[in-house]
């Protein structure tokens, strides 16, 4: 009698729930947001429909203001696996120039990323989306259900979650009622990693250290990706070998000083490491709760 | 993520292989808000190093603010989640929390121990391998204690961690501890559970979760940690028949057409002879296919898919299944439900139900009885509100295969839909089929199973005679001690029901099982009214373990004459 690995049951309950969703929603899709997490997400599908094509299209809600390497990565693995990729800007938003230095991450955030991942859904008719989202990241997410419903407004409401037994999950709702869907809800940041390796699967050169021009502002190592970036007085771009333990819009995502160039060399640091995965994200430092309250008005 | 393991450092390669292969426990943690579960929890997350410095140093600040320990280290903050929580001051749902040692992962579903939340306690166990009930030992086994035993032992968890905490405010005293101990084995054996580690703890000093507690000197077994890393996970699922609950049909092109799913028992190769089921045709597995590379073999747990060889009809909601070890299918059945919505429960009303892939619309025919899970207590109902179990019989607009869910959880358990709200009302387990329609119904009265059992100065038994042991005469000697009594064949309709009216009425039930399994009964009625007897020629003398009394090779007489004696000595013969 064999034992499965942690890392083979996470697998099959992904696809398990990966197959659910495709067989009982009506028009599912993958919100793919180019991480780490999504790349293991996309590669789950891969190989749960096998040898089909996974049997929907994969959106990114874009701000317009992620890294450019990002954007090259996006397309590239799109085209690779023959998915249909969907992106969707906030015309508002766009209208309105809402960017992280004028507006500041809660509002740039809002309009962005929450708004338009509504405006998406709606426009699309999605009834299921899934997201690469995981219980170890914020204490809010530790008591999501994988199945989790959004009413035609979007809204979550931490009291009254649908009860989550064995593997049976219900997807059933009304019209214009959503589910989003956490396929890798039970995953923690050490096994995408381990899988990752294990898998070879492909992610964004920003996650391996490399020279890049850099400025440190509020304590945090922010790089200039392109010359929307307004400098402040004083600040001069410096080349740093830096890589990134997360990834976002980049004025809103801190790189850390590292010389770690291969995947072998990102885990061993991450294991040595001290500080946790967000505290390089800015959008989770604006308050106390501040994921629990995002997340009932909408965002993912 | 600070795992103090030199091999990271000295060599990563070695360390990923062999943390690659670590196996995974799920776990449940089950306590009241004052036993310290929390603190439990967030003492695991701090031992098993699983803190960064910049949550270490919110929850100092944390501590000294909203933390209840004079500002040490308030370790329950760490789990103490949704904002609204930390104003009450309680835990409102199931939240599932991670840490892993170099050993194993663990999956920690966290579930309050409100009575009103005992939804929450059986969708935090459905998924777990092992249960944490924790006893405040200032107070020893309470309701509640029994209540989460209960429940544990209903969802099938067989290992129990018994966590004896807050030792440390009785002055880490060996008395408490081996009454608690007594107590709570006593009970626990009246329920079937039987695999039961006590450990005595502090979870806020920290005695016994990782270290050795030099305050415990006189307590010889593992730290919990040590028992978490080292307790064995598999049960016999992939020695069971092969169930595979198909979820979707793949077909790219004509040239393939696969059936998805995860496998719910059992082991499958290509080759080998399999049957759709509840249609019941036949064909052989072809493929084993999960990504580019076919597989040779699949085992239960894993999500892959399977061709045939023949072009037969399956599709979503059918099982595969072994053709030699076919499921049981059926359209009316036993079950144990739980009820999880504020709208009762309501017999005769149509629901949707959803076992494995497949739903189905269904209703509950009858509530034969409901169990107080406080008391176990059964009494007639004629409703189920929210958080109570009952024993009810359901009818399904369509035939399904299914087995008990004592032995596969996966193709034996099932939620109901309610049709208007979509919500999840209720959860059960199937335990058998029954024929269709039945008439076999009688009047409830407000006489209990106990009352009729003390006129007759006896308690209920059910005794099981299997190989070896002759029914008729073991019911000969026991009505010669003035026992009333009754022998049914194993091969009796509708047997776990007709057995159980029959312990209804207070009587000792022998069953002459000379060749039949006790699988299909062993759900179906309390372990605490249910022993099985079996001759074992490698025993040395007769003893009673739980619900088995294991009996020397002898002659037919005498074998019987010591089934009595040790059933006397154990006071369940009266």
């Amino acid at each position: 009698m064999s034992t499965l690995t942690h890392l083979q049951r996470l697998e099959a309950e992904s696809i398990h729930i990966m197959r659910e969703v495709v067989a009982e929603a009506e028009n599912p899709v993958m919100l793919y947001s180019v991480g780490k997490d999504s790349a293991v997400m996309l590669h789950l599908a891969a190989k749960a429909f096998y040898p089909s094509v996974p049997p929907f299209p994969l959106l990114h809600v874009d701000t317009t203001w992620k890294f450019k390497a990002m954007y090259e990565f996006r397309d590239a693995m799109a085209r690779k696996l023959g998915m249909d990729l969907l992106v969707h800007i906030n015309p508002d938003a766009k209208a309105r120039n809402i960017n992280p230095f004028d507006h500041g991450s809660a509002l740039h955030t809002d309009m962005w990323k929450t708004e338009g991942l509504k405006q998406a859904l709606d426009k699309y008719k999605f009834d299921a989306a899934f997201g690469g989202a995981r219980r170890d990241e914020e204490k809010s997410r530790a008591k999501e259900r994988i199945f989790s419903f959004r009413t035609a407004q979007h809204r979550w409401d931490p009291k009254s979650q649908r009860p989550e037994l064995w593997k049976l999950y219900n997807a059933r709702k009304h019209p214009g009622e959503s589910i989003r869907v956490f396929p890798i809800s039970n995953w923690t940041e050490l096994d995408i990693w381990q899988y990752i390796h294990l898998e070879n699967i492909p992610i964004v050169p920003l996650y391996f250290a490399a020279e890049r021009p850099v400025v440190r502002r509020d304590g945090t190592l922010i790089m200039v990706d392109d010359e929307r970036m307004p400098l402040r007085p004083g600040e001069t771009p410096e080349m740093k070998s830096v890589r990134f333990r997360t990834l976002g819009c980049y004025p809103l995502t801190g790189a850390v000083e590292s010389t770690a160039a291969t995947l072998t060399d990102i885990i061993q640091e991450m294991l040595l490491t001290t500080t946790s995965e967000r505290q390089g994200r800015v959008i989770d430092h604006d308050s106390a709760g501040s994921m629990e309250k995002k997340k009932q008005e909408g965002y993912f | 993520m600070a795992h103090i393991s030199d091999l990271i450092a000295q060599d990563i390669e070695a360390y990923l292989k062999q943390h690659e292969h670590k196996s995974l426990l799920r776990f449940i943690t089950c306590g009241s808000v004052d036993d310290g579960k929390s603190t439990l929890i967030g003492r695991l997350l701090y031992e098993s190093k699983m803190l960064f410095e910049d949550q270490l140093a919110a929850l100092e600040a944390d501590s000294k603010k909203v933390g209840t320990q004079g500002g040490d280290l308030d370790f329950a903050l760490l789990v103490d989640g949704l904002a609204a929580e930390r104003e009450q001051g309680i835990t409102i749902d199931v939240a599932y929390r991670f840490f892993s040692t170099d050993r194993r992962k663990f999956i920690v579903a966290d579930t309050p121990g409100h009575e009103q939340y005992t939804r929450n306690m059986v969708t935090g166990a459905s998924t777990a391998d092992l249960a944490i009930i924790l006893v405040d030992a200032r107070h020893g086994v309470q309701t509640q204690t029994r209540r989460h035993s209960y429940l544990v032992s209903l969802i099938g968890i067989k290992r129990v961690v018994v966590a004896i905490n807050k030792m440390d405010l009785v002055g880490f005293s060996k008395d408490v501890y081996d009454r608690i101990e007594k107590e709570y084995r006593a009970f626990a054996a009246q329920i079937g559970l039987t695999d039961i580690l006590c450990i005595p703890m502090s979870a806020l000093r920290g005695d016994n979760i990782t270290d050795k507690s030099d305050n415990t000197a006189w307590y010889a077994g593992p730290t919990l940690m040590e028992h978490l890393e080292t307790v064995q996970i598999e049960d016999d699922l992939q020695a069971r028949p092969f169930r595979l609950p198909v979820q979707w049909v793949n077909r790219p092109n004509l040239d393939f057409r696969g059936f998805s799913g995860q496998i719910a028992s059992g082991t499958v190769r290509p080759g080998d002879r399999v049957r759709v089921q509840p249609s019941g045709r036949d064909t052989t597995v072809e493929r084993i296919v999960l990504s580019t590379q076919d597989m040779q073999e699949a085992v239960a747990g894993q999500s892959v898919t399977v061709t045939f060889a023949d072009e037969i009809d399956c599709s979503r909601g059918d099982v595969i299944v072994a053709a030699d070890a076919p499921a049981l299918t059926g359209d009316s059945f036993d079950a144990t439900l739980v009820w999880m919505s504020d709208e009762a429960m309501a017999t005769g009303r149509s629901y949707l139900m959803k076992c494995g892939t497949r739903t189905v619309g269904t209703t509950v025919n009858a509530i034969e009885y409901r169990v107080n899970v406080n008391t176990l207590e059964r009494t007639a109902a004629q409703a189920l509100a929210l958080n109570e179990i009952g024993r009810v019989s359901l009818l399904t607009d369509r035939l399904i295969a299914f087995d008990p869910y004592e032995s596969v959880r996966d193709t034996g358990s099932f939620i109901l839909i309610d049709r208007l709200t979509n919500n999840t009302v209720g959860a059960g387990l199937l335990h058998a089929a029954r024929s269709r329609p039945r008439d076999l119904s009688w009047t409830r009265t407000d006489t209990s199973r106990a009352a009729r059992a003390a006129l007759k100065q006896q308690s209920p038994l059910l005794l099981w005679a299997g190989a070896g042991i002759d029914a008729n005469k073991l019911e000969q000697k026991l009505m010669s001690i003035g026992r009333h009594t009754i022998t049914l064949p194993a091969a009796t309709a509708d047997l776990p029901r007709v057995a159980g009216l029959l312990l209804d009425a207070g009587l000792i039930v022998v069953i002459d099982a000379e060749s039949a399994q006790p699988a299909a009964l062993a759900s179906a009625l309390p372990a605490a009214e249910r022993i099985e007897l079996a001759v074992d020629a490698a025993a040395p003398q007769a003893s009673l373990t739980g619900e088995r009394l294991s009996l020397p090779s002898a002659a037919a007489d005498e074998t019987v004459e010591q089934v009595v004696e040790v059933l006397r000595r154990a006071g369940r013969v009266g």
